[in-house]
């Protein structure tokens, strides 16, 4: 077969992409911000993507937020299955996929055969999402990127309580004005993400941590751990494994349907 | 891709808004020319009373639904939350409060010449709905310095014992004194089993109204029941109301014999919990038929289902009847109504809108949802929302939940 399977997560923050072939082997990918246009984000990351590779994309599954604004996929499906999808086909194992994208945290468990048994989102408000890290590093002048090397200096940390963005923000203005040191301050927010993540489900003994902010042997990697006493385990390209399931996806359904190859 | 798709539209909608438009009429005609009193009651309040003392009978709780279906409530809310009505509280009473002290209503644009609200001579409330409703009637009760009465109801009751039924029956009755000075009308045991029965047989209809949506696939889904619910909540007790439902189960029982399915290709079956959210009515309906999935049973269109209602025993019996509703009873009773309506109905999973203003209609709290999915293997989704403040609803958010929900029924 002359071609490869594509899936395209447009998220609230990032857009993914990734080329799978036959094997499910990952054969490029890549990401980009989202902005406003989707349609343009998407064809963007999938040029990117097609670049360089053999043969055309036999069908295209778009998932995320953006799913719906796809004209050249073949079909959509929610991030939360692709997820699982992505996820049980790197670790294999029964677990909880802990995701934290831009706008929400996802908590998807995932029986042995890789079975959605559950999942559940944060409730109304950002916290313990990406976008209140980005608001915290944005109120602190401090750019995301750097928020890890902050806190792994840290010996301590402060305690956030708050459910809300703006009155946790508050709540660090008040630790500058009493000269708390940042590293201390920078691990709390930690902290605090990972405690809101613990609220919102149980856990299995094995966490799969996905999205952005997933990174092996991280702050917030082991704070996870320890707030759910569960063992963490982080995929090799954590910001793509709900575009790797979508394209597996893709390459399972043109199988089973022998659809018309995706528009180009 | 999912493609938008509507649900069949009921023919008798037609009459029922016919129906609704005379109520509301006959109500301000009354509050304009004070020839008939005007009684203020909750939606499960002691309505066959008040009509058989000669009210006419204005249900504030309904006008909540149509500040929310209109999205008026929106624009209203502020004004209440303004004189201390919090966010937090019953956003049908935030809407109403608001709305009046913006001195408008919905009613003025759905019919033509009614201006304003109807004025009432009293307001009666039932308890068993919430403490919320006795605050929204006591403010009216202050601003127009009128009597509010009514019926502390207990809650978490469990099995109906003889003492509820005692208190909940004497409460009634002690109604009975005040309203006679209030509408300077004797009043007449007769006339309220006539009443009573009328209600009985407008429950009965509506129940098997409802329960068409046992069959496969279903003729009517949540999102028609909402609005046709409307003559059981405002105009049980009265004949147009029976001859409504009659009309209204002709054709339910037409499409099942012809197995017409309400969302055409039906595929999953569902249960829903909690309020409606009012302001999206047509784009839930719309989304759930898209994703092929009628939504076949409600506690909420349920909760007008008075069975133990007895014109032999009327106060008894009323006691009873509002007295066991869903909403008043245990988690334990609660968790077996639901099991075995999912059984009646064939359903395939259940959504728990947590409503934030209206936690006594919100099941989602207290480990239900997880004691019922693992007592029944049927799914559970919850969703955050609210019945009439749609800030507290992500739109988004729910679509992504109902829709993975969804996909994980259809895969089982």
């Amino acid at each position: 077969m002359n071609g490869y399977f594509v899936g395209v997560d447009i998220g609230a923050s990032y857009t993914k992409c990734v080329a799978i072939d036959e094997k499910e082997e990952t054969l490029r990918f890549a990401v980009t911000q989202t902005g406003f246009d989707f349609e343009e984000s998407a064809r963007k990351v999938f040029d990117e993507v097609s670049k360089g590779l053999n043969g055309k994309a036999l069908q295209v599954c778009s998932t995320g937020y953006g799913r719906k604004n796809v004209e050249f996929a073949n079909l959509n499906k929610t991030e939360i299955a692709c997820q699982s999808i992505g996820c049980f086909k790197e670790f294999g194992v029964e677990a909880s996929i802990v995701d934290i994208g831009g706008q929400d945290v996802k908590i998807i468990r995932i029986d042995v055969n890789g079975k959605r048994v559950n999942f559940k989102m944060n409730r109304k408000c950002a916290a313990g999402t990406g976008a209140f890290i980005e608001e915290i590093a944005f109120k602190i002048k401090i750019p995301v990127e750097k928020l890890e090397e902050i806190a792994q200096s840290a010996t301590d940390e402060i305690t956030l309580g708050s459910f809300c963005t703006v009155f946790t923000a508050t709540e660090i203005l008040a630790h500058i004005r009493g000269q708390t040191p940042l590293s201390k301050i920078v691990r709390g927010i930690f902290r605090s993400v990972a405690k809101r993540i613990s609220e919102i489900d149980y856990f299995s003994e094995r966490i799969v941590f996905t999205g952005g902010l997933s990174k092996k042997g991280s702050v917030l990697s082991k704070m996870i751990a320890e707030e759910t006493g569960s063992e963490v385990f982080v995929p090799k390209h954590p910001q793509i494994t709900c575009a790797y399931g979508a394209a597996i996806y893709a390459k399972e359904t043109f199988r089973a349907s022998s659809t018309p190859s995706a528009k180009d | 891709m999912a493609e938008e798709m509507k649900r069949k539209e009921i023919a008798a909608t037609k009459e029922m808004k016919k129906l609704m438009a005379k109520h509301f009429y006959e109500l301000d005609e009354a509050a304009k020319t004070k020839k008939q009193k005007i009684a203020w009651c909750t939606s499960v309040g002691p309505a066959e009373i008040l009509r058989a003392m000669g009210f006419l009978v204005y249900f504030p709780e309904n006008h909540g639904a149509i500040l929310g279906a209109t999205r008026k409530a929106m624009e209203y809310i502020p004004y209440a939350n303004r004189i201390g009505y919090t966010p937090d509280i019953c956003s049908y009473t935030t809407s109403d409060i608001g709305a009046y002290l913006k001195g408008e209503t919905p009613l003025s644009k759905a019919y033509e010449g009614i201006t304003c609200i109807p004025k009432p001579d009293v307001l009666a409330y039932n308890t068993n709905q919430c403490r919320d409703v006795l605050d929204w009637f006591s403010f009216y009760g202050r601003e127009w310095k009128l009597p509010v009465v009514g019926i502390s109801t207990p809650l978490s009751v469990g099995e109906i014992t003889k003492e509820y039924i005692a208190d909940v029956s004497g409460q009634m009755k002690a109604l009975i004194k005040p309203l006679e000075g209030i509408s300077g009308r004797k009043f007449d045991m007769d006339e309220l089993k006539r009443v009573l029965a009328l209600s009985l047989e407008t429950t009965k209809l509506w129940k098997a109204c409802l329960f068409t949506a046992s069959a496969i696939p279903s003729p009517i889904t949540f999102f028609d029941m909402t609005i046709h619910m409307g003559p059981a909540v405002v105009m049980r007790g009265t004949e147009e109301a029976v001859v409504y439902y009659k009309l209204l189960l002709s054709e339910l029982q037409d499409r099942v014999k012809s197995k017409v399915s309400a969302v055409e290709g039906e595929i999953n079956r569902l249960y829903w919990d909690g309020m409606p959210i009012w302001g999206k009515l047509r784009e839930h309906s719309d989304f759930f038929s898209s994703l092929k999935s009628s939504i076949v049973a409600s506690t909420y269109c349920n909760s007008w289902i008075f069975e133990a209602f007895d014109p032999d025993h009327p106060f008894d019996s009323m006691a009873r009847a509002y007295t066991e509703l869903f909403i008043v009873r245990t988690d334990e009773m609660k968790e077996q109504y639901i099991t075995e309506m999912f059984k009646t109905f064939s359903c395939h999973g259940i959504i728990y809108h947590d409503s934030k203003t209206c936690p006594n209609n919100s099941n989602a709290r207290y480990g239900m949802p997880q004691r019922l999915t693992q007592k029944t293997g049927i799914p559970h989704l919850i969703i955050q929302g609210d019945l009439n403040d749609l800030r507290l609803f992500s739109e988004e958010q729910a679509k992504t939940n109902i829709e993975a929900f969804i996909e994980g029924i259809s895969e089982r």
